[in-house]
């Protein structure tokens, strides 16, 4: 019997960050999995360092361009905390509206993403052809599409006007008919189900062992969530529901996000309603006192960590970052374990892993000692034939 | 034959989109070109997996250390003529990015580059705005 090594990544890390899995493979099951990290680093943390607090808020945007708003959102009350001040109640509610106008942009753009990894191109193009609805939103709001800059230490730069909480209602409503209807997509659609049912199997101990976080965690039936366990920026006074699944696989993960652009809508229009007058923004002192302060937030992915440290000098002494898609490595691994070369694709992209690097692949069979490449495209083909040909079912 | 090539190059260019460290933004927006509301394929752009498939390579982000062999190589793996676009202000000279110990700089600084956009990230317009300058170029070139 021979064994196979596939790394997956990074030589070529077109699309998708770049990441390395090597796969140890018993025929077409997964045996082992080892991941290797650090393609895209750029030392951002290190950066922080040199740069003003001010600017700091700009380059922890661009950590993530998918999730920008929730970095941002982390850096600021971590340095608020350090000025040991509230921010105004009207900024607090801004912030919460355009957090999750980026997670509804975030999860919409992943289904759309999944739809693609499984074959499924007409369901991947019709969810973005949705998806530009919040991007309508955002750009109304800020001038800008994907990144808002909404987020400023002690407040938000800007305001939303009667008009555009008329405009933002009406997208809401559009958004809240298009993602019901996909939803009823995923729960009938049969190519779907096939890939992803019982797929990718996390249970609620393994999850609670390997730290999951997120949706992940949240679709192995884990209630965990940081705007519930340690509510910021007002989300106390919001009525929201946790959405929590008990099937484990991939399908779960599906679910989980897709019921959760349902609640951000509906908090979104409890926000705008409940909005309070006021300022948007409390004036503070160029630099913080020294101090230090850990704060989390929940990101569209799952849990996002800050820790800001300052010494009274113009420029932050240290500031740590974990994102969630580190966070949620160790159970990827445990997920792909078991599972067929053909279920990578899905696998990996059930994490959401702000797009991982699968873009090429070696294969190594050690017994013929023959060495060949495949790309992304290739694998997606190989995996789409193989369900095709019927697969194992 | 070779003005058939030409044309079908204007025709229909075939491109390959390569993220060098960038942080995403950049990638969404470039894929939202191809998507419906801006919808680059209505010039016969098509996105391909492999570099010897491509004429043209999108580049989003700034090029990190680690990364930058890896650029080298894909371009070098593309079939002549090859064009390049810089995709985004990290792309076009490093940008938010500038100290950032495993930062290179625009990707000018690895392979060279036909058409810059800027900005943070690049709105979709500016892509089709940029990809049309390109053809025009093509037009030239023939």
């Amino acid at each position: 019997m021979s064994t196979y090594k596939i790394p997956v990544g990074p030589q070529h890390p077109a699309i998708k960050e770049a990441f390395q899995f090597n796969f140890e493979l018993d025929g077409e099951i997964i045996v082992n999995v080892k991941p290797r990290l650090g393609f895209v680093h750029r030392g951002i943390e290190k950066g922080m360092e040199l740069r003003s607090w001010v600017q700091g808020i700009y380059l922890s945007e661009r950590i993530c361009g998918i999730c920008n708003v929730p970095h941002t959102t982390c850096y600021c009350i971590a340095v608020e905390k350090l000025h040991d001040v509230d921010v105004p109640k009207r900024a607090q509610y801004l912030r919460i509206i355009i957090n999750e106008l980026n997670r509804i942009h975030s999860h919409l753009l992943w289904l759309g993403v999944l739809g693609m990894e499984l074959g499924f191109l007409t369901f991947y193009m019709y969810v973005w052809r949705d998806r530009e609805r919040v991007m309508d939103l955002v750009e109304l709001i800020s001038g800008n599409r994907v990144t808002p800059s909404m987020n400023f230490i002690g407040g938000v730069v800007y305001d939303i006007t009667p008009k555009m909480e008329m405009a933002i209602k009406k997208g809401m409503d559009y958004l809240e008919e298009r993602t019901k209807y996909y939803k009823s997509v995923v729960l009938n659609e049969p190519t779907i189900k096939v890939r992803t049912e019982n797929i990718g199997v996390l249970n609620k101990s393994a999850a609670t062992d390997l730290c999951a976080v997120g949706p992940v965690a949240r679709a192995s039936d884990l209630k965990t969530d940081v705007r519930f366990d340690d509510p910021y920026s007002s989300y106390d006074e919001i009525p929201f529901n946790l959405v929590t699944y008990s099937y484990c696989d991939v399908f779960a993960r599906v679910l989980v996000r897709v019921d959760e652009v349902l609640e951000s809508i509906n908090i979104i229009r409890e926000c705008l309603d409940k909005l309070p007058s006021g300022p948007i923004m409390k004036k503070l002192k160029r630099t913080p006192p020294p101090g230090e302060s850990t704060v989390r937030v929940e990101a569209p992915r799952g849990e996002l960590m800050y820790y800001v440290k300052s010494d009274g000098k113009e420029n932050p002494y240290r500031v740590k970052i974990r994102t969630p898609t580190l966070a949620n490595i160790p159970a990827v691994c445990e997920m792909l374990k078991g599972y067929h070369i053909a279920d990578i694709p899905a696998i990996i992209a059930s994490i959401d892993p702000c797009y991982c690097c699968t873009e090429r692949i070696l294969f190594i069979d050690k017994a013929r000692n023959k060495r060949w490449i495949w790309s992304h495209s290739q694998l997606r083909k190989y995996s789409l034939e193989w369900y095709e040909n019927g697969g194992r079912r | 034959m070779v003005s058939i090539i030409g044309w079908s190059r204007i025709r229909s260019p075939w491109i390959l989109y390569m993220c060098t460290g960038a942080c995403n933004a950049c990638d969404i927006e470039v894929l939202a070109a191809l998507t419906p509301r801006f919808d680059v394929e209505r010039f016969g752009i098509l996105l391909k997996g492999s570099p010897r498939h491509a004429d043209v390579l999108v580049v989003t982000g700034a090029v990190t250390r680690q990364v930058a062999p890896r650029l080298k190589r894909i371009y070098e793996q593309m079939p002549n003529p090859k064009f390049v676009i810089a995709a985004g202000t990290c792309a076009t000279s490093g940008g938010v990015y500038w100290g950032c110990y495993n930062v290179l700089g625009g990707i000018d600084k690895v392979i060279p580059v036909d058409v810059y956009i800027p900005g943070c990230p690049v709105h979709p317009q500016a892509v089709i705005q940029g990809v049309a300058k390109l053809l025009a170029k093509l037009q030239e070139a023939k």
